[in-house]
């Protein structure tokens, strides 16, 4: 074992110098909201399955005001992620070619959003009617 | 024949990162709006929409079922999947352990999914 300590410049908040990696980190972090929200369903989940007076404690549990904070940060957290899924899209895709021309990613970002916005209408729809 | 090369585990924990990104790109807001504010503030939807009969319907039924095990288990492979490999960024050099804890806790949040939706019968 050398003796010698180099001197290792410290890497603790590289993201903060630079707006592009502060948003990066940010749309990464969305995940944790996304966890966070399908941990919430599993535990209703075990619930549903333990009967109908632990369904309803559930239900109950959704209703306390901490709980409904908690779901509007995870909305703007998972619409963040919805955007920002959608923004990286033309990156991540291979490219795409309509007509012998590559399409451009304002396209790409724009068509995602738009399915998104088509998404949730039609659930909720879906969901009104089913529960009607 | 024996090949020297191994092959890549990456595109199956890739395939379920995209699908799950895609998934709640989709759907994770309106989901969250519906569970978790429009049913317990009884905004927009019919009272009842999530009652112990309705929910049990759902989830006996064989869509219903795809549609739950879909969302709890591709969330949680997609939230992982990100984590896992968002933990250098944050100085955490990560390992076997840190590889268990994040896929580990999708897989077994999948089993446990999978096992309730198949006790609840069809």
């Amino acid at each position: 074992m050398s003796k010698r300590r180099p001197y290792v410049r410290s890497m603790d908040g590289w993201w903060k110098k630079n707006p592009f990696y502060v948003e990066y980190m940010i749309h990464e972090s969305t995940a944790l909201f996304v966890a966070a929200y399908a941990f919430t369903l599993l535990v209703g989940l075990v619930r549903l399955g333990q009967g109908e007076a632990a369904w309803n404690g559930w239900l109950e549990a959704m209703k306390s005001p901490l709980s409904l904070i908690f779901h509007v940060v995870f909305l703007l957290a998972i619409m963040y992620h919805t955007y920002t899924w959608f923004k990286i899209m033309p990156i991540t895709l291979p490219p795409i070619i309509v007509g012998g021309k590559k399409v451009s990613p304002g396209a790409i970002t724009g068509s995602g959003l738009l399915a998104a916005v088509v998404a949730s209408v039609f659930m909720l729809g879906l969901v009104w009617r089913i529960a009607q | 024949m024996k090949s020297g090369l191994k092959r890549s585990n990456a595109p199956i924990f890739w395939s379920l990162f995209g699908a799950g990104g895609m998934f709640s790109a989709l759907f994770g807001p309106v989901l969250v709006f519906i569970t978790g504010i429009a049913v317990p503030l009884s905004l927009m939807l019919p009272s009842g929409t999530m009652s112990y009969p309705k929910m049990l319907a759902f989830a006996q039924n064989f869509i219903g079922k795809g549609f739950i095990l879909a969302v709890i288990s591709l969330f949680l492979w997609f939230a992982a999947h990100r984590i896992f490999h968002s933990l250098h960024e944050i100085g955490i050099h990560a390992g076997l352990g840190a590889k268990l804890i994040c896929y580990g806790s999708a897989f077994v949040a999948t089993v446990v999914s999978a096992v309730v939706l198949l006790r609840l019968g069809f």
